[in-house]
């Protein structure tokens, strides 16, 4: 499936990634044949396969539900790059 | 045109689990910010979530409340889309696999009839955390301390047809939560909050109107009064030739109206797939078997049994089970004294108007179940009169004595029957009354009825009240009466 | 020194040849002095190993040295370390000093391993070639001209270089074997959930898993043993137990059943590679096994199945990296949305940036059916097909890579450098393990021989790799290169 100009645009939004006009460009054409490769998937008959989303047919363990982490904020927010007053900052979110 | 109200909600419930859904961290309400968000709540690089077990067996328990399918296997999928309080560009929700299916809740509606409303499904997820709009320096500040917290959203399908039913089913669903534990149900620290799907037909149509989802509302009276502004604004608009735009809507307290939240500058695609960090939920029969069978007595049945077994109005049955405080507190008043009615009309009497006037819940109430269980038994046995018990009750609620006996001891309010110490009473109000008597004895007999009140009065205030009043008036009829 | 094995050195330390510290200075020395030629360190920790070693001989004299005391090692740059950055050969993490350990860095230090530093690597472990880095491309200690394959390119190329005995790989789609055999080491990808995935910065999850790289299967059989087992914080990991990888490793091989998958040999195989690889084929003969062709009939959906599930989960896992909680940041954002995608624009490299895109593609709605979800179904076929195998054999041999290390610069083109991943991408896409070992050269550069096995088979494969290093030297070739001889 050949890919546009807007598809790229629109998954970069998504993907909030900023593109430059040539960079956009330049992943139309590379997406394009990445997707005509994926589209080899196509040839086989898969309706009667369920999806595998785990090489490992092994299900969720469970965490007994106790309280284990203490407070490390001025840890973890030394590697931030805006904190105050133990809040991370952002620009100003408007609702 | 008559026009046809459809609701559906989307009720939000935070789990009342220790630590988080996918991470040791406290969730306790209102720690400093982000001192309760941990290296898998932030979203570190190369962090992993682990379900919690509490999380899992609540929703089941909540899926087991409302008669819902349990399915074997429930799955975490991704919900993708970037968010300032969103830490990891991803909600962990379940999409497809949801831990309960349909299910069902009834609601009672104001003439004591019931409704089932049907729940399409409830799904666990993962709270986010907040945004603080407090101006620094023209940013915001985002605690990530609720990022985490297990929700179990609850599903329903348009089943209501008035902001009355809608406020019945959330208040059902507010009851189911609490009875079962499994959420504190306080809507003001956001541990309950609800999207509401509001849509209009004309009376008669079958299909749907265009809906508008007015998101995060959160109290009982919010909710009544989003509909209602709702409802006449799609009304007007219908009426007027324009059309509803299915749409995001904040309902604001302040002005009472509800508001386009985002023109439609995108579309959303959140991109679901299966979460490749949490593998596949199994719940075999035997652990859900093994919560059913721990499952406390839930809101539709006790009120039931009240009614039924109990002998309480329907009134009486829905209030009193409308809350597990409450349940609790009444069952064990009528434990004490013997008599459920006796028990009903004082802790819906004396009680409530009391909690209410000094807004109080029942949890805060000064007065133990078993200090106005034994007041109750001291009515019914009649060792005090009515009057009296008010006193004592007010005693209580003061924390003037340990029990009811102890006060009535104390005060002297023992009701006093004894008719030789009524009459030296009576005697006494007589001679001191003459003009009274006089009046009395001339007056109608069909009169006298309504005068004997002031001679009752004047025994009872020689009395201090505790004399017994039926005593009291038969007595002063055969003294007076000519 | 450096010319001898991880267990040879664990030997010296036992026998007190040399002290850890001693031993950690002679390839501190080393790299100091000739990772300039090749680039395959990001971070160099010298003080902390330094301070480790001292730690493991203290340990050593008081008599309770665990099984990796004092043994140097390196790890790949995406292995969290607490108090030292942690870059994923990234723009994006170039600031970011981890606040915590990964469970595989805490199992090493609790085995007494000295680690020496970060290894280079393809920004976000997506690459081939380990020309993704931020931190520049890694050169193949062999032939300087040529890449050391990828994502683990500088753990490869470090440990054949003798810059570190041995190092920590993670492989995606073949990011420990493909490197492995272009610098002619041994590298093992363990079973999906056999090692814990916790403080391993994600590629795609359901594929990642870390494993061993270094000069012997031997030497990967005792640090399997150290990092294995389960992790309480990865819910991907399994409870299985441990067993003692080297218990096995001299057990005969007489009746061993090969298999040789038809399409590992088919079309777009360098003459030269394959000729390598029937000649190793021809030395398990000699050792008693046997040999039959076999197939695996969706070989060929491989790759488009797992560039379509990688880059979707990639997709999601990377959209943390935002510029609010770490990581870079833009100057000024005039608002959210331009902080997240300057940030993102600047932080990442191109090819990060496209597996982003086609990832979010193939997610979005209209595409998710037609992509995600068919791909997934072709991977329950992929897995069918080795499930099959192995009812048939016991372990499958092939190549590692179709060619041997090529140059640097030569794949320009992403889609010819996907199908680098021919051989090794259907084993993530499965969860089997796979191990590949040296197995002689095509000129300069060498090549390697792949051995595939049924989930948790890893003791068999380290048996089977371990004989053919019993029968052949290939994996004690160094390369001569910069400065040697000093």
């Amino acid at each position: 499936m050949a890919l546009e100009l807007e598809d790229v645009r629109r998954a970069a939004h998504l993907a909030r990634l900023g593109l430059s006009d040539e960079e956009a460009a330049s992943y139309v054409d590379d997406l394009s044949r990445i997707l005509e490769m994926a589209d080899r998937l196509q040839a086989v008959d898969t309706e009667h396969v369920a999806p595998l989303a785990h090489s490992l047919d092994t299900t969720q363990h469970l965490r007994v539900d106790e309280v284990t982490e203490e407070d490390q904020r001025e840890r973890f927010q030394r590697c931030a790059p805006a904190v105050e007053d133990g809040l991370y900052l952002v620009p100003r979110v408007v609702e | 045109m008559q026009w046809e109200t459809v609701i559906g909600l989307e009720v939000h419930v935070q789990l009342a689990t220790q630590s988080k859904i996918f991470s040791g961290a406290s969730t306790a309400f209102g720690a400093a910010p982000n001192t309760q968000a941990c290296a898998v709540d932030l979203g570190l690089p190369g962090v992993l979530p682990v379900l919690n077990e509490s999380a899992v067996a609540m929703a089941v328990q909540f899926g087991l409340g409302i008669n819902a399918e349990i399915p074997e296997v429930s799955i975490f999928d991704r919900k993708n889309y970037f968010y300032a309080d969103l830490p990891k560009g991803y909600q962990t929700s379940q999409m497809y696999h949801p831990i309960v299916g349909p299910g069902e809740v009834e609601i009672v509606l104001g003439d004591d009839k019931t409704k089932r409303i049907r729940v399409h499904h409830a799904h666990l997820e993962e709270d986010a955390g907040k945004s603080l709009h407090e101006d620094y320096h023209g940013m915001s500040g985002i605690d990530l301390n609720r990022a985490g917290t297990p929700l179990l959203e609850i599903v329903s399908e348009p089943d209501m047809r008035s902001a009355a039913e809608a406020v019945a089913y959330l208040r059902a669903i507010h009851a189911i939560v609490t009875y079962l534990g499994v959420s504190d149900g306080n809507m003001a620290e956001g541990s309950m909050r609800c999207d509401v799907n509001v849509s209009i037909r004309p009376e008669g149509q079958a299909a749907f109107g265009t809906r508008a989802e007015i998101k995060n509302v959160n109290s009982f009276r919010f909710v009544e009064r989003a509909i209602a502004f709702e409802v006449e604004r799609q009304i007007e608009l219908l009426e007027d030739g324009g059309r509803v735009v299915q749409e995001t809507r904040l309902y604001d307290p302040e002005a009472d109206e509800t508001r386009s939240m985002r023109t439609k500058e995108e579309a959303n695609d959140y991109r679901y797939f299966p979460c490749p960090d949490l593998l596949p939920v199994v719940l075999d029969k035997a652990y859900v078997d093994h919560l059913r069978s721990t499952l406390p007595e839930l809101p539709a049945e006790k009120r039931a049994r009240f009614e039924n077994a109990l002998g309480l109005s329907a009134y009486d049955a829905g209030v009193l089970s409308s809350s597990r405080p409450m349940a609790e507190y009444f069952e064990a008043v009528k434990e004490v004294c013997g008599d459920a009615k006796l028990a009903a009309n004082w802790v819906q009497g004396e009680l409530s108007g009391q909690l209410n006037r000094e807004n109080l819940s029942i949890d805060d109430s000064p007065v133990t179940a078993q200090q106005l269980g034994e007041l109750v038994l001291r009515v019914k046995d009649e060792t005090i009169n009515g009057k009296a018990a008010k006193q004592v009750f007010a005693a209580l609620w003061n924390g003037e004595g340990d029990s009811a006996d102890a006060i009535i001891e104390a005060k002297g309010l023992k009701q006093v029957t004894d008719t030789g110490a009524i009459e030296a009473m009576i005697d006494q109000v007589i001679a001191e009354s003459p003009v009274q008597v006089a009046q009395y004895q001339d007056a109608d007999p069909d009169k006298r009825g309504k005068m004997i009140g002031y001679f009752v009065g004047q025994v009872m205030k020689a009395s201090r009240g505790t004399a017994n009043p039926q005593q009291v008036n038969a007595l002063l009829k055969q003294k007076l009466d000519p | 020194m450096h010319d001898k094995t991880l267990t040879e050195l664990a030997a010296g330390l036992t026998a007190g040849d040399f002290s850890s510290r001693e031993l950690t200075d002679h390839f501190l020395g080393r790299i100091e002095r000739l990772d300039s030629e090749i680039n395959s360190f990001i971070t160099v920790t010298a003080e902390q190993a330094q301070a480790s070693a001292d730690a493991a001989d203290a340990t050593r004299r008081q008599g309770d040295a665990g099984p990796l005391n004092g043994l140097p090692l390196a790890l790949k740059d995406l292995f969290c370390t607490q108090g030292v950055r942690t870059s994923c050969g990234s723009r994006m993490l170039d600031n970011f000093v981890s606040p915590y350990d990964a469970t595989l860095v805490e199992k090493l230090a609790a085995a007494g391993a000295v680690s020496l530093g970060k290894t280079n690597m393809d920004e976000f472990a997506m690459g081939s070639s380990n020309e993704s880095s931020y931190y520049g491309p890694v050169k193949n200690p062999w032939d300087l001209a040529a890449v050391p394959g990828g994502s683990s390119g500088g753990s490869a190329a470090a440990v054949a270089a003798g810059l570190t005995p041995a190092a920590l790989g993670t492989d995606t789609g073949g990011s420990i074997r493909q490197p492995a055999a272009f610098c002619g080491i041994t590298g093992l990808k363990p079973t999906y959930g056999r090692v814990s995935r916790y403080g391993m910065v994600a590629y795609a999850s359901s594929l990642d898993q870390g494993g061993p790289m270094a000069r012997s299967a031997e030497d990967c059989a005792l640090l399997l043993g150290a990092i294995a087992g389960h992790d309480p914080r990865d819910s991907t990991s399994v409870t299985r137990g441990v067993p003692d990888y080297r218990a096995e490793l001299n057990a005969p091989l007489a009746g061993l059943r090969i298999g040789l998958p038809r399409e590992y040999f088919g079309e777009g195989l360098d003459p030269d590679v394959e000729v390598a690889v029937r000649e190793a084929i021809r030395v398990y003969e000699s050792l008693g096994a046997s040999v039959q062709d076999i197939s695996l009939p969706h070989t060929n959906l491989a790759i488009p199945a797992y560039y379509v599930i990688a880059p979707a989960e990639a997709s999601s896992n990377l959209s943390r990296f935002d510029g609010v909680r770490f990581g870079h940041r833009c100057e000024n954002p005039s608002d959210l949305i331009d902080l997240y995608k300057r940030s993102r624009a600047e932080g990442f490299g191109s090819e990060v940036k496209r597996r982003i895109l086609m990832g979010t593609h193939t997610l979005s709605e209209g595409f998710f059916e037609a992509y995600y979800k068919k791909a997934q179904q072709v991977r329950r076929l992929i897995r069918q097909d080795f499930l099959d195998a192995f009812d048939e054999v016991d372990v499958l041999m092939g190549p590692a890579a179709p060619t041997p290390a090529f140059d640097l610069g030569a794949n320009k083109d992403p889609l010819s450098m996907y199908l680098q991943d021919i051989y090794t991408i259907a084993i993530n896409l499965a969860g089997i393990p796979g191990i590949s070992v040296p197995a002689g050269f095509i000129g300069q550069r060498p090549t390697g021989l792949q051995i595939l096995g049924p989930h948790f088979a890893e003791s068999q494969l380290l048996n089977v790799a371990h004989q053919f290093q019993q029968a052949t030297d290939w994996h004690l070739k160094r390369p001569v290169f910069g400065e040697e001889n000093s």
